[in-house]
């Protein structure tokens, strides 16, 4: 049997967390009320207050939660409490993830529209909210991504390479070629493999999260981990959602919410997306620490993913959630023309106003540590390599004929070996009708 | 058989009025439960013991939790309550509640939680209250535990057991009155079992918590409190029933009839009145696992009685029947002396109302009368 990812090893022994460990008891079922109480100890509100005051609250009165920042779109630092916790080379090697991501998109939107792939995604104006979340965890932390957070792949060492492998269904591709484009997954990076359904990734990754808890139950010794989760506003409006981050405050997983807030879920904006604030109030409503940040501010996003891990890690685990504001300049994806809804002036003016890129670039510029020439050169040399790990990856063999049949089932079932069987015979009596040069081992990959 | 049928009323066997909602009753959201009867009686001097279904499950989950530490249950009520039909009886006592866990009323979330603890390694048993509940969390099964090792390109193993019960019950309606066989029966990349007998609950479900993949067990409520005597080989802890194998609880030379879950119970009646009444001998086949199927005993029975009936309780439309038929006439077609038959639910929504919910599904009676048209007694 192949290991999970962030697999769990469980002592074969006597069963360590069958002892009734009570760290979070259940509250509920013995609640006594004090004669006189200024406070209704209703099981379901414990500290309510009596008021002699009919009163509904209005959403309106209360302020919006505030958007956290460090550095503006003017490249200067606004948190005076901040110094950069990275080196210069460390922030240089951050910067160009952003930038090979934002070139990769570019280049593989147009390939799409050529015809060489069948799909594609890209996430400008995010670039910040992926690399910057993914930048402050650890390596052996768990992931769940939606699907435009290739910049978590790349800082967490998707190589080029591998981008590419998926993107063209090769043989080098680790999904087999059996996904869309954009759905990578890596067991070495402990990233979950991506799957289309929205919001299904977020209660796995309470899931996950809670199988983290009971592995370091079991044995304390492995070092603490968390499980970070990525979705879009849209998706927080499936009932996935609600599900997940109920269930992980109740069961107190160590998981990190990453809402990525960008103003669109394909066509819809957030207006009619929803009426409350944002993303984040609903935290609150689930009893969960909560933070909004600037999330075209390279800092203020790793700061927060910092902090929330450290959180989530505390009292033997909860979960967090960050609502990470910014703006999608792309289309939704290639089958989608979002000028159909919104006015192509409104992407330009977000364009020039504020830019993740360009944002840090004025920072790191500010700091003497990039300049025009530096730049020049990292997108050149990004772009070549993009293209050589382009074009070796389109010229690579597709799967064996045989991984069709493969993992439907941990074995080749009979029915699936009947099936392998017969395409084979297929394939031996009318040779000169298929042609099997692009697929690895042609027809010699079946077994009869 | 299509439609709804003439008026066969249940025999008596057939119905426990017990599992009609009194005591808790009436429960909006959810079927009540039933009261727990739990007793077992001392072996015979061959060691054969009476259980119940609902202790034979109990049991496998116990052995299950106590073999293997990666073991755990989670659902609505498994633990404080017992679960809505006991199933899960004193687990919670003996293995704490991080390994028996109750959840909030969410099924997708449960579900969902359920099926990330598996991808991490974990091998999590999610108890769906009912299988009708389960319509909440489908997309988590069929999306996600069912083809996630597959998309994965067999890097993420989803090592979960669905289970619950599964069919109609009594006096639930529509909406609590549903047989999955056929919805999770087609879906690449689950199996999918579903048990009679007491040995086949306990032998079922241990061995789908031990299979490498998503494994739907469907049980059926009205057999919890059923009780069938368990052979001294099926108490023991290593005890497990192979998926794909079909079982021949009763033999015969005249008619295949292939079936599952209650109805094999009520089909043997039926073969034992076929038998009383005209001298025939039917073979009745207990599937216990529909994805696989084993064709294989299907076909052989077939090439022996040349004529098959399928009994089933879900609707006939692209059902278990349907396929059973479907394949018998792809395999065996040159075997049939007669057009092959199925009985099943009729093609409505349950109704709520006794006798036209009685007339819903197949009866002993019904089995009876439409095998013996099959063969023209």
């Amino acid at each position: 049997m192949a290991a999970c990812i962030g697999t769990i090893d469980v002592n074969p022994g006597p069963a360590d967390f069958t002892s009734t460990e009570h760290q979070h008891p259940r509250h509920g079922s013995s609640i006594s009320q004090r004669p006189d109480s200024k406070h209704v100890m209703f099981p379901g509100a414990l500290k309510s207050a009596f008021s002699n005051t009919m009163r509904f609250e209005q959403p309106s009165t209360y302020p919006a939660l505030p958007t956290y920042r460090i550095v503006d779109q003017h490249g200067v630092v606004v948190d005076p409490s901040f110094s950069p916790d990275l080196s210069d080379d460390e922030v240089v090697k951050l910067y160009r993830d952003m930038l090979a991501v934002s070139i990769m998109d570019l280049i593989m939107f147009d390939a799409q529209r050529q015809g060489r792939l069948s799909f594609y995604m890209v996430s400008a104006g995010e670039e910040a909210v992926s690399v910057a979340t993914a930048s402050a965890l650890a390596k052996e932390d768990v992931i769940f991504c939606q699907y435009r957070e290739q910049g978590v792949f790349k800082q967490r060492g998707f190589t080029l390479n591998d981008f590419m492998n998926q993107l063209f269904a090769n043989r080098k591709d680790p999904g087999k070629g059996r996904n869309m484009p954009v759905h990578y997954g890596s067991r070495e990076l402990n990233i979950h493999t991506i799957s289309s359904p929205l919001a299904t990734q977020l209660p796995q990754a309470s899931g996950a999260a809670y199988a983290l808890k009971i592995q370091r139950m079991q044995d304390p010794s492995v070092p603490p981990r968390v499980v970070a989760v990525y979705f879009g506003e849209g998706a927080a409006s499936e009932g996935d959602f609600h599900a997940a981050l109920n269930i992980a405050a109740t069961r107190s997983c160590p998981v990190i919410f990453i809402c990525r807030n960008n103003g669109y879920a394909i066509s819809t904006p957030t207006l009619e997306q929803y009426r409350g604030d944002g993303i984040a109030s609903r935290g609150l409503g689930y009893g969960i620490e909560t933070i909004r940040v600037d999330g075209n501010d390279f800092w203020a996003v790793r700061e927060a993913t910092k902090k929330a891990r450290e959180l989530a890690l505390q009292d033997g685990g909860k979960p967090v959630l960050i609502e990470a504001m910014t703006y999608r300049v792309s289309h939704h994806s290639t089958s989608d023309d979002s000028f159909a809804y919104r006015a192509r002036v409104e992407v330009e003016d977000w364009k020039r106003r504020d830019n993740p890129i360009a944002r840090l670039r004025k920072w790191m510029e500010a700091r003497g540590c990039w300049d025009e020439n530096k730049e020049k050169e990292a997108r050149d040399s990004i772009r070549r390599d993009i293209l050589k790990a382009f074009s070796e990856a389109e010229k690579e063999k597709k799967p064996p004929l045989r991984t069709m049949f493969e993992d439907v089932y941990e074995q080749l079932t009979p029915d699936l070996k009947k099936q392998m069987s017969e395409l084979k015979s297929q394939l031996e009596r009318y040779p000169d009708e298929y042609d099997l040069a692009d697929f690895e081992g042609g027809r010699d990959s079946l077994v009869k | 058989m299509r439609g709804l049928r003439t008026a066969v009323r249940l025999a008596a066997t057939a119905r426990p009025s017990a599992v009609r909602p009194s005591a808790r009753a009436p429960l909006f959201h959810k079927a009540a439960a039933v009261p727990s009867v739990q007793k077992r009686t001392y072996a015979d001097a061959s060691g054969v013991k009476e259980y119940t279904v609902r202790e034979a499950l109990n049991e496998a989950l116990a052995e299950e939790l106590e073999a293997n530490p990666k073991v755990f249950i989670m659902g609505e009520e498994v633990a404080q309550y017992n679960g809505a039909y006991k199933v899960t009886k004193g687990l919670l006592d003996r293995f704490g509640d991080k390994r028996v866990i109750d959840t909030p009323i969410t099924e997708s979330g449960f579900c969902g939680l359920a099926v990330g603890a598996a991808l991490s390694g974990l091998h999590p048993v999610c108890e769906f209250m009912t299988f009708n509940f389960a319509m909440q969390a489908i997309d988590q099964i069929v999306n996600s535990a069912a083809k996630t090792l597959y998309m994965s390109g067999g890097i993420q193993p989803c090592n979960i057991t669905f289970r619950g019960p599964n069919g109609f019950a009594a006096g639930v309606a529509a909406q609590h009155s549903q047989d999955y066989s056929a919805w999770y029966g087609s879906v690449p990349g689950l199996k999918v079992v579903s048990p009679w007998s007491a040995e086949d609950a306990k032998g079922l479900l241990k061995a789908a918590i031990r299979d490498p993949n998503p494994v739907v067990v469907l049980e059926n409520e009205l057999m919890y409190g059923q009780s069938f005597p368990m052979s001294e080989a099926a108490q023991k802890d290593d005890f497990v029933i192979p998926f794909g194998k079909a079982k021949i609880e009763r033999a015969g030379k005249d008619l295949t009839m292939v079936t599952l879950s209650r109805c094999v119970g009520q089909t043997l009646v039926a073969a034992e009145a076929l038998k009383k009444k005209y001298g025939v001998e039917c073979e009745v086949i207990n599937l216990r696992s529909i994805k696989p199927l084993d064709v294989e005993a299907i076909v052989k029975s077939v090439k022996k009685t040349h004529r098959l009936m399928a009994v089933e309780s879900g609707f006939p439309a692209f059902g278990v029947g349907a396929e059973i038929l479907a394949l018998t006439m792809e395999y065996a077609f040159d075997y049939l002396d007669a057009p092959a038959q199925r009985v099943t639910g009729a093609d409505v929504p349950t109704p709520y109302a006794q006798k036209l919910e009685e007339m819903s599904f197949p009866t002993e009676g019904l089995i009876e009368q439409y095998a013996a048209k099959l063969l023209r007694l």
